[in-house]
């Protein structure tokens, strides 16, 4: 670390310049922070404090409501199958929603993620219209595009579909566009220089490059809808939701516990398989 | 090592002896006053005056920060030049649209330092590949979209570099040589008539190096292919090229054929 006065450091330019000239020197972070980022240290060390009491974050509370949560889960067993058949029927619904959504929301997040890159966009404007509108997809809460599309095409797993494939372009727009960015650029260059068309090269250089990427993210992408699919059933949006929240309004908790238990097995499920394919193709 | 030089020169005379191609006289490269500043630098190029006939193998040689990539780079417009003028075929490249520059490039191959090709498709996919420089659409994306002629063109040309055993597998799994014998087989597919080479060899093992050298040189010339090499192997030069374009601080120091050159003239570029 650099023998330098706290109050009498380089600037950050000036640290830049100098890793550039010596590029094996520590970051800045190693250094001694000058006065202002000292100051913002400091302000953000409060902010965290002041944020504890905004969330009203108060330890004694959660241990003196322990034996109530005790009682909760204690009305949650034995679970009750009784209704199990209806259950697996709303539990395959969700995920029938949630692998339709992800679907046609990777599909269309493919031509999206292209007009966002920097490298394969038409124009700068379409580049940001198409940024923006992956940052409005991702922005937004599924919950929110759940209520829009239950409005629109009145309730059930249409209206989750729906929703699920706007976050899913939200999400995947937004990585699929990155993996592009970094795809290897040799290839391209190598088609450009043959005087291949933008349309060829992108096809045949960057998805080709970027695909790995881009199947890790769908993968992801599918396990998230998978969770998110349940609670859009909250809304009216189809699915094992809506079941989940009759039986809390109807106090019956071991029907919850039964419904929370099939979730639990569908999420893992889903995320072991999605484990299992992500290592095959990787 | 001046012994091995002139060895190299030697052998050189007697394989275009062999050869005995006869050249026509059209010119296919033509730069005129060339001059290219970077931002730290303003004369990488500096009034390059080059003129190359079909049929040359010409080897452009000089110490690294000379130009000779940036040289080739410009020759395509893959990179702008500050001032001066370039012609392939007698066509000026400064004036072209985006097509017509496309039309142009698809007569060049451009072979590369490193091989540039798509890591995750098989070899035979990147040959394929070589045939957008004159068939646009998804007929040249990948093997399994190209029609039967263009996949069996494809397996031509790996058979031409000895690949053709090895056209399914994939180009990761590929070794440095192999992988630049497979560009050599992407360039052919293209069907060019002028080829350009970055330091082909040079991210190669000197076996390897030699071999892939030797194999890419005899193809280009037994296709009629002018080709315009860099090169830092004063060996390469004297070996494969009939005349030899010598660059010291972005300009031509040095320009001649290759048997009236003399080993120390070339080794002074480097001092």
């Amino acid at each position: 670390m650099p023998d330098t006065p706290l109050f009498d450091r380089p600037s950050p330019a000036d640290a830049a310049t100098r890793r550039a000239a010596n590029p094996t020197a520590a970051p800045a972070r190693f250094e001694r922070p000058g006065l202002l980022h000292f100051a913002a240290y400091i302000a953000l060390v409060g902010f965290f404090v002041w944020s504890l009491d905004g969330a009203q974050i108060l330890p004694l509370a959660l241990w003196q409501g322990l034996p109530d949560m005790a009682t909760f889960a204690a009305q949650m067993v034995p679970p009750d199958i009784s209704r199990i058949g209806p259950e697996l029927m709303s539990l395959l619904e969700t995920f029938q929603m949630a692998l339709v959504g992800t679907v046609f929301g990777v599909l269309m997040s493919v031509p999206l993620a292209i007009l966002a890159t920097r490298q394969h966009t038409p124009n700068r404007f379409v580049y940001h219209a198409a940024r923006g509108l992956v940052s409005l997809f991702r922005t937004v809460p599924d919950l929110i595009w759940a209520l829009f599309f239950v409005v629109t095409v009145g309730l059930g797993p249409f209206a989750g579909a729906l929703a699920l494939m706007i976050d899913t372009m939200g999400f995947c727009g937004r990585f699929f566009a990155e993996s592009m960015e970094e795809a290897d650029e040799g290839p391209q260059e190598a088609l450009t220089a043959m005087g291949a068309a933008h349309r060829d090269i992108v096809f045949s250089a960057v998805l080709p490059s970027a695909l790995p990427a881009m199947i890790n993210t769908s993968l992801f992408s599918l396990e998230k809808a998978t969770r998110s699919s349940v609670v859009l059933g909250l809304v009216g949006a189809g699915g094992i939701g809506l079941e989940l929240k009759v039986a809390i309004d109807l106090f019956d908790y071991s029907q919850a516990a039964t419904i929370i238990l099939c979730i639990f097995i569908l999420v893992l499920l889903v995320e072991r398989c999605s484990t299992a394919l992500r290592q095959r193709v990787m | 090592m001046t012994l091995a030089l002139a060895d190299a020169a030697a052998r050189n005379r007697t394989r275009q002896t062999r050869a005995a191609t006869p050249h026509r006289e059209d010119i296919d490269l033509a730069v005129r006053g060339l001059c290219k500043a970077y931002g730290d630098d303003p004369h990488v190029l500096d009034g390059i005056d080059l003129q190359v006939a079909h049929g040359q193998s010409v080897a452009i040689i000089g110490s690294n920060g000379t130009g000779k990539s940036t040289l080739l780079r410009c020759c395509l417009r893959l990179v702008d030049y500050s001032q001066g003028s370039i012609s392939l075929f007698d066509t000026p490249i400064e004036a072209l649209n985006d097509a017509a520059l496309r039309r142009m490039r698809s007569r060049v191959g451009f072979v590369f330092q490193r091989h540039n090709l798509v890591l995750r498709l098989s070899a035979l996919s990147n040959v394929v590949q070589g045939v957008q420089a004159r068939n646009a659409g998804p007929r040249g994306w990948l093997q399994g979209l190209a029609t039967r002629p263009v996949r069996e063109e494809a397996m031509h040309c790996l058979e031409r570099v000895g690949l053709a055993d090895i056209a399914r597998r994939r180009v990761s799994h590929l070794s440095g040589g192999q992988s630049q014998r497979v560009a050599i087989a992407r360039t052919l597919m293209q069907r060019p008539r002028l080829v350009f080479a970055d330091e082909p060899v040079a991210s190669l093992d000197p076996r390897a190096g030699e071999e892939v050298m030797e194999l890419f040189v005899e193809l280009m010339r037994s296709e009629d292919v002018t080709l315009v090499f860099t090169s830092h192997n004063l060996r390469h030069a004297l070996a494969y090229a009939s005349r030899v374009v010598g660059l010291r601080g972005g300009k031509v120091a040095l320009d001649g054929p290759t048997a009236q050159q003399n080993p120390e003239m070339l080794h002074g570029l480097y001092a």
